[in-house]
């Protein structure tokens, strides 16, 4: 049935690029998350009042921050070749995606770990203090844990706009979804291509979603 | 224990240089409770903290537990906190943590191993009576549960100074005063030395032995806290004495008293320590020919005794009434006349 519905879909073609599209979306989400908790945390700490309070710092881990959450994830892209080339040598394939993915993802990431900082109770901070805390023991048992569900559901956003970007990837030959359905679909004119390829990404951001979305509620104890 | 000598606080702000805590000068014995109240904005909320080092002066020195808390810095300030705990309105608990977890908290900053750790939060538990709530979260615990967490926690690392921010005014009064129980017992078993800073003379009155007035960051008044009921001298703390002595509706029988009653003399009797305790009234109806009527008396309880009031109406031939006044004097009772109604 599902050869008559899609004629022109090369099923085999299909999985490699579903597979090259989870790739992607993984490893950028999780050299995502790590980036962007450190610098989010980074803005947290310098921000004023704060245990690191400091105005340049601050500014300058801002301003990174925000300049490259301005920029268009495709002009993104294209403004990373030359870096991608000198990192490997190519900018062909599901790897060469992940600079552009991982840049373009961390510092909204970023911005988000923020929120989600600010959000902790600055009294249980003090009282972390006043046990006499290490910054770095504030850091691992009172920031991260006591912010974790938003910092959970913040990845799930983040990654499910991965899901996005790798598609926007694909286009200029990064595999996977989004190419498929450019290549296969649109320029050669078989519809059914771009529309199964459009399922299978919904199907991926709905798991991303739900997955999400299940963690979130279990971390939640307030 | 505490030495603070000559401290000032000043803040910067938008609006220019604010000074929190003004030449202070203060000494706590080891094994008291101290208590500090003032209004809000009297600075001693900043008071506290400089005691642990969460803030530092501006100028003067600051010594807990033999650390010089105003100088010292990095891993010598950390190890020192860990022996002057703190315990606060709000309770400040770690949401993600369960009621053994958040105890558990300053034993691990401390490195205690994973099974003295159990241990120890076992005991703590008993002693806060948190018995079978050990796996809950606090969002799952009532107010006073969960500052009973915030003592326990505060005690993990055998502490010689707990330090209580409002400890009590975010609970209701049966729990307050449970709270406060809980304190001096603590007090009493552990030795432990407490400062505690409210804006409610009861708690000073239930548990305190001494007490610092703050007003726009000055101490205005200081004594045992039996003292400055009797004998409050500064405006701020006639307030804060007539928070427990005169309540509104006291006020309001006065009132009605004068009103209906308008021969006599309406006074008001202190009587202090071992004086609440003498039958003061029945000597002196038998002995001077006036009529008594009592209008309203209170007794409080406070660490060093009893402290009540009474207020009477006393009628009759003015020069008994003046001789039965003198009486009072004479045996140590403290009066003063509200009104003369003639």
């Amino acid at each position: 049935m599902l050869t008559s519905l899609f004629p022109n879909v090369d099923w085999e073609k299909m999985w490699d690029a579903t597979y090259e599209t989870l790739y992607m979306t993984t490893i950028s989400t999780v050299i995502t998350f790590i980036l962007g908790l450190v610098i989010g945390i980074l803005l947290f700490l310098s921000s004023p009042n704060q245990l690191w309070a400091n105005k340049i710092v601050n500014f300058l881990t801002g301003s990174i921050v925000n300049i490259f959450r301005s920029i268009p994830f495709i002009v993104l892209i294209i403004l990373l070749i030359p870096f991608t080339k000198f990192l490997l040598g190519t900018i062909r394939g599901a790897d060469a995606a992940l600079p552009a993915l991982i840049i373009g993802a961390a510092p909204f990431y970023a911005r988000m770990v923020l929120i989600a900082l600010r959000e902790i109770d600055k009294g249980v901070i003090e009282a972390a203090r006043s046990m006499g805390a290490k910054t770095s023991t504030i850091i691992w048992k009172v920031l991260i844990p006591e912010s974790l569900p938003a910092l959970i559901s913040g990845i799930t956003v983040t990654a499910v706009a991965l899901v996005g970007y790798t598609a926007m990837a694909g286009i200029i030959g990064a595999g996977g979804l989004g190419n498929l359905a450019f290549l296969d679909g649109f320029q050669r004119n078989r519809t059914d291509v771009t529309l199964m390829a459009t399922i299978l990404i919904l199907i991926v951001v709905f798991i991303i979603q739900f997955i999400g979305d299940m963690i979130t509620i279990k971390t939640d104890k307030r | 224990m505490i030495n603070i000598q000559n401290i000032t606080k000043k803040y910067k702000t938008a609006s220019g240089e604010l000074t929190a805590v003004k030449e202070v000068n203060l000494s706590i014995n080891k094994g008291e409770i101290f208590g500090i109240i003032g209004y809000s904005g009297a600075g001693k909320s900043t008071m506290i903290r400089l005691l642990n080092g969460l803030e530092k002066p501006t100028s003067g020195t600051v010594t807990v537990n033999n650390q010089e808390f105003s100088s010292i810095k990095g891993q010598k300030l950390r190890d020192a906190r860990q022996k002057v705990s703190m315990i606060f309105q709000h309770f400040n608990l770690l949401w993600s943590r369960t009621v053994a977890e958040n105890i558990a908290f300053p034993l691990e900053i401390a490195g205690v191993p994973k099974v003295k750790r159990e241990a120890r939060v076992k005991e703590l538990i008993t002693l806060v009576g948190l018995e079978g709530r050990e796996k809950a979260y606090p969002s799952q615990l009532s107010g006073g549960q969960k500052q009973r967490v915030g003592i326990a926690r505060a005690l993990a690392n055998n502490p010689e100074v707990l330090l209580c921010d409002e400890a009590t005014s975010a609970l209701d009064p049966e729990t307050t005063d449970a709270i406060l129980d809980l304190l001096v017992d603590i007090n009493e078993r552990l030795g432990l030395t407490i400062v505690l800073i409210t804006h409610e003379m009861h708690v000073i009155r239930k548990i305190c032995h001494r007490v610092a007035v703050m007003e726009a960051g000055e101490i205005v008044e200081r004594g045992e806290v039996l003292q400055v009921f009797q004998a409050p001298q500064a405006a701020i703390t006639k307030k804060f004495v007539s928070q427990i002595t005169d309540t509104k509706e006291t006020q309001e029988t006065v009132a009605q008293i004068k009103a209906n009653y308008p021969n006599g003399q309406l006074v008001k009797l202190i009587f202090v320590g071992e004086k609440t305790e003498q039958p003061v009234i029945s000597h002196f109806v038998k002995q001077f020919d006036v009529e008594v009527s009592i209008v309203h008396g209170n007794i409080s309880q406070t660490k060093n005794g009893a402290y009540g009031t009474l207020i009477v109406q006393i009628d009759g031939l003015e020069a008994n009434v003046a001789a039965a006044l003198s009486y009072l004097n004479t045996v140590e009772v403290q009066t003063e006349v509200i009104a003369n109604a003639n």
